[in-house]
């Protein structure tokens, strides 16, 4: 006996809905076979954003939804270019050219065709649909600037069109059979707005026309409408409407009407043969827009999974008109009901609601389009709405962080809020390109990309997004450069340019990769000065008018006579136009020409404060038990003794600490990087405050007996975070990023070991540490401080001044 | 400022070029500025050779040679602007920034003709 192989799926048609049905369906069941008939010469691609095709001059390759791997990586078999002949639906199988093969279910998904209308002249040459790429090549050809296009139909695709039309440069007249544009989603005052916002985008609109002819020898040149009016064109694109593509389904028997007829289980009327997308027909309603489609591909797949789940009982239509500069969005239906209107027809908004039987079943919002998740939602979930001017208003101030999980935030490909907070969470995304490659959301016509931003902003804490790439030329993230560098053994710079391409575009990567190179070597590394931002190369920091600071380490904010004198004479000296106290505890030395540094840097005789550096900063400290009558223990000595343990490391962005000798916080150890505050009994130690352009309370890490345990902890969690943060991210986006639990099982827990091997990595790391400030006798390169025509003070003659960072001034 | 020695291949150099400095003087991957005429050019050693612009970004005067270079352009140092060496066009602004034609010859660095404004 043979044994009977599963014969699997057939999906036949190779649109969004067939793609969008195989995901589904993987979701269930990834084994079972999948035979997908593409009719077009392409795999699936992204129809809703032809019109990329015309305006940037996208190829279809750009447009596809999945690459060829994902094809082969799912398992699926595929065919394109041929058309599906013949369906038998008691067989179940389907025929290609020769050949018929039989299936377990076929799934029909073959889409609809643009609407031909019945016009003279219609066949003229230069006459163009727009539904395939092959429209849109032969749409492009035409379009050059100055030439005269008519586009007929008023629609949602008709004005889409003639936006990228007019944006190429073309007399863009659109032509509309209505008394007004897109009367089917817009009632009249809205439409009125739309027109007004057309002709901003130079797009005339002719309305109530009836076209009888489309005039011309071979080409067209021009159309007669009803009235015998005329209008002088050099090409015209139709887009009068859609009509399903429903030959074969007819041929096998089904039953069809405007669509293929479906039952709430997207089965048609044979058993074991669904139909889904634009050629399907369920309660009566072909849907011409996307997002109807996933619930239905939701439904479908489970029907044919054999899983049980709800049923597909229609859904709300939502369109986004997608021309920029155009803001128009409708949902459901507001031709009926009880309605509410807010409007100010001079800002150019309209916003309308409309309530049947206590719920919400419509929405226009134009001009501001605030709140059409929620209310999207509150439609579909058919919300109870008892003050609709409330909601209505209510709506416009939400923001994403309210929007309930059920809120469709991607209309083209379906995706919830739920789904985005969860990838962002469950696999740590921070990036917005990262969400719409997992979840899709925003793969479409983009328009909901800045409500994605905002959801990984939220869940980040802020320090998502433009910490996604470091390498945003090569899309490249830290981690991947960081295995590169690992894998290939990089020690500079150039070496990761060579094995990874990042740094040779624009530039932007490198101090980040030099980050990388050196942290990863253990501050080991081949340093590679091109790769450092200008302060980096003369260790200070850059100004308004290209001179530079000095700030000296001041260890702990306490400094002395002598100290003081040295910076005094400097300053006078070298005529610094500014010499200031700092918000750091120390003194500024501002307007210094850079080929002064080193001879400043030999007077001064203080290391450098890295006040330029992505590096430990300042240690800020109050003055504790030696004097101060709360003073529960040392602040000085400890923040001292710290800034000394710590100086000299880079960071993945600055590091300030402070520690306050008591809960009274003179030292503001609580908004510090990293603070340390002495509490009765003991050390509280704080990580991830903030006080600058966020202001974030540090959270309490741990509170231990001593203070030798409290400067152990810290010094842990200043390796954990150079090793972990992503390139100028501070510590209060990291914190709040991985959560306090993962930092103080990392930093907190002995038994695992990871503690103090953070803290040996750390002690390599600080063995390497050099004083960036004795480069003043030992440069680079001869012109490390110097112009082509200027040439750097020189530094007082004599033997390198040893590493001061061991033997300190403080 | 005084111009390096130039001994040796100067005979095919079109006249007035000048010797702007030696190759050595300006380390790779990064700029180095002069004086020229009535204004200041910024000299740059890229993986895609030697370049020569005005120095001054037209945003608001930053010292392009303090720039991070990447194969051929510049980032200002003060806000970001991104100058393409090659020809002068900067990154999403209408401004461009003049640019100079350079030949490295035997170790110098020659500009092939500056005009007074
Ligand atoms: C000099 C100083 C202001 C002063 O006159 O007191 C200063 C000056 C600058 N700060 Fe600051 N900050 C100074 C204390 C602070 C403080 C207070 C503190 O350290 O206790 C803060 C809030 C604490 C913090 O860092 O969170 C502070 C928050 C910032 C920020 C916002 C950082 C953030 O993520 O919130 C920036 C921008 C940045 O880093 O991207 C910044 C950036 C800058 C830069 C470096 C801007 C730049 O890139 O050119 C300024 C350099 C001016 C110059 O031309 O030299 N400065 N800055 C202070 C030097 C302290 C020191 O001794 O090193
Ligand atoms: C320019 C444009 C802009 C749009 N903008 C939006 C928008 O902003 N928002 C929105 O929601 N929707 C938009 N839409 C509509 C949206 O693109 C469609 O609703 C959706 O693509 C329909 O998908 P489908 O798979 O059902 O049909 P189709 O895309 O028509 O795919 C059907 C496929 O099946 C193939 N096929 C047919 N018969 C056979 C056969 N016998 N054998 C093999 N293959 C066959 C066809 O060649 C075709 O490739 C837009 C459409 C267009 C044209
Ligand atoms: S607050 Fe702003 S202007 Fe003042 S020093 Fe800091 S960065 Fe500069
Ligand atoms: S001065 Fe160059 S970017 Fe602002």
């Amino acid at each position: 006996m043979m044994y009977a192989k599963p014969k699997g799926l057939a999906v036949i048609g190779g649109g969004m809905a067939a793609q969008a049905l195989i995901e589904a369906v993987r979701k269930h069941d990834s084994e079972l076979p999948i035979t997908l008939y593409c009719g077009e010469a392409h795999l699936p691609y992204d129809r809703v954003r032809l019109t990329e095709l015309i305006e940037k001059g996208a190829d279809v390759s750009d447009l596809r939804l999945r690459p060829d791997e994902w094809y082969e990586d799912n398992k699926i078999e595929f065919v394109v270019g041929e058309r599906v002949s013949a369906v038998d639906t008691s067989t179940r199988s389907v025929t290609l050219g020769e050949e018929t093969r039989e299936f377990d279910s076929v799934c029909l998904a073959t889409g609809s065709e643009a609407l031909v209308p019945p016009i003279e002249g219609i066949d003229r040459d230069g006459v163009y649909l727009y539904r395939y790429p092959v429209d849109c090549e032969m749409i492009v050809e035409q379009a050059e600037p100055g030439a005269r296009a008519a586009v007929i139909g008023g629609g949602l695709l008709g004005l889409e069109a003639a936006k990228a039309l007019a944006a190429l440069g073309c007399d863009v007249t659109v032509v509309h059979l209505m008394d007004r544009l897109m009367e089917r989603q817009l009632d009249q005052p809205a439409a009125d707005l739309l027109l007004a916002a057309m002709k901003e985008i130079d797009v005339e609109v002719l309305t109530e026309r009836s076209t009888v002819e489309i005039m011309g020898d071979d080409h067209a040149t021009g159309l007669r409408f009803a009235d015998g009016e005329t209008l002088d064109c050099d090409f015209v694109v139709m887009s009068v409407g859609i009509s399903s593509r429903t030959d074969l389904a007819k041929e096998a028997g089904l039953t069809v009407e405007r669509g293929v007829v479906v039952d709430d289980a997207m089965q048609t009327s044979a058993p074991g043969i669904y139909a889904v997308g634009e050629c399907a027909q369920h309660n009566g309603i072909v849907y011409g827009i996307v997002a109807p489609i996933y619930d239905q591909c939701e439904v479908a797949a489970r029907s044919i999974a054999g899983i049980d789940g709800e049923s597909y009982g229609g859904s709300i239509p939502s369109a986004k008109l997608k021309v920029m500069g155009v803001d128009l969005v409708s949902v459901g239906d507001v031709a009926s009901g009880e309605t509410v209107t807010v409007s100010d027809p001079e800002a150019g908004i309209y916003r309308k609601l409309a309530v049947t039987d206590g719920k919400l079943t419509g929405a226009v919002l134009m001009g501001d389009t605030r709140g059409y998740e929620l209310l999207l939602d509150k439609a579909k979930t058919g919300a109870e709405v008892i003050n609709p001017l409330e909601t209505l208003s209510k709506a416009s101030e939400a923001t994403a962080a309210e929007l309930p999980d059920t809120a469709q935030v991607c209309n083209c490909n379906g995706v919830c809020k739920g789904e985005i907070v969860d990838a962002i969470r469950e696999r740590g995304l921070t990036g917005t390109q990262e969400v719409v490659a997992v979840t899709r959301a925003g793969a479409g016509c983009g328009t909901c990309k800045s409500l994605v931003t905002e959801l990984v902003q939220i869940e980040t804490g802020g320090a998502g997004d433009e910490q996604a790439y470091l390498c945003p030329c090569r899309k490249l993230t830290g981690e991947d450069i960081a295995n590169s560098i690992r894998e290939h053994g990089a020690q500079s710079v150039s070496e990761v340019a060579e094995c990874c391409g990042a740094t040779r575009e624009c530039g932007g990567c490198k101090p980040g990769i030099a980050y990388l190179v050196s942290e990863i070597n253990d501050n080991r590394h081949r340093e590679e000065r091109h790769a450092r931002y200008i302060n980096d190369r003369v260790h200070a920091n850059i100004q308004k008018d290209g001179t530079f600071s000095v700030v000296p380490r001041i260890y702990g904010g306490v400094t002395s006579p002598d100290e003081l004198r040295r910076i005094a004479d400097v300053a006078d000296k070298y005529e610094v136009p500014m010499v200031k106290i700092t918000g750091g505890q120390r003194i500024d030395l501002l307007g210094v020409k850079k080929e002064n540094l080193p001879a400043i840097w030999e007077e001064l005789g203080m290391p450098s404060g890295h006040a330029y550096a992505k590096a430990v900063r300042t240690v800020k400290t109050c003055v504790g038990e030696n004097f101060c009558r709360f003073g529960l223990d040392d602040s000085i000595a400890t923040g001292i003794e710290l800034e000394h343990e710590w100086e000299g490391l880079y960071t993945p962005h600055k590091v300030k600490a402070a520690v306050s000798g008591c809960p009274r916080n003179c030292a503001e150890a609580s908004t510090k990087d990293i603070g340390l505050i002495a509490v009765e009994g003991g050390w509280q130690v704080r990580i991830g405050g903030a006080a600058g352009a966020s202001v974030r309370e540090g959270d309490i890490l741990v509170t231990v007996d001593t203070k030798a345990e409290a400067m152990r902890v810290s010094t842990t969690f200043l390796q954990h975070y150079r090793e972990n943060a992503e390139y100028l991210e501070r510590t209060y986006g990291y914190v709040e990023r991985v959560g306090l639990d993962f930092v103080k099982e990392a930093v907190l827990n002995e038994e695992s070991g990871e503690p103090e091997r953070l803290r040996e990595r750390f002690r390599i790391a600080k063995a390497a540490v050099v004083d960036p400030w004795l480069e003043r006798n030992n440069p680079v390169h001869p012109k490390q401080f110097s112009e082509l025509d200027s040439e750097p003070a020189l530094a007082p003659a004599g033997p390198p001044v040893e590493a001061l960072i061991e033997g300190g001034s403080a | 400022m005084k111009p390096p020695e130039a001994a040796v291949g100067t005979e095919s150099l079109p006249q007035g070029a000048i010797a702007l400095c030696l190759e050595a003087d300006v380390p790779f991957g990064e700029g180095r500025s002069v004086a020229m005429v009535d204004r200041r050019i910024g000299v740059f050693n890229t993986a895609a050779g030697f370049f020569a612009i005005d120095n001054d970004c037209p945003h608001q005067g930053g010292p392009l040679s303090d720039g991070i270079l990447a194969d051929a352009c510049v980032t200002c140092p003060l806000h970001g602007w991104r100058i393409d060496l090659r020809d002068g066009t900067v990154k999403d602004q209408s401004e461009t920034v003049r640019t100079y034609p350079l030949e490295v010859r035997d170790g110098t660095v020659w500009l092939l003709q500056v005009e007074a404004e």
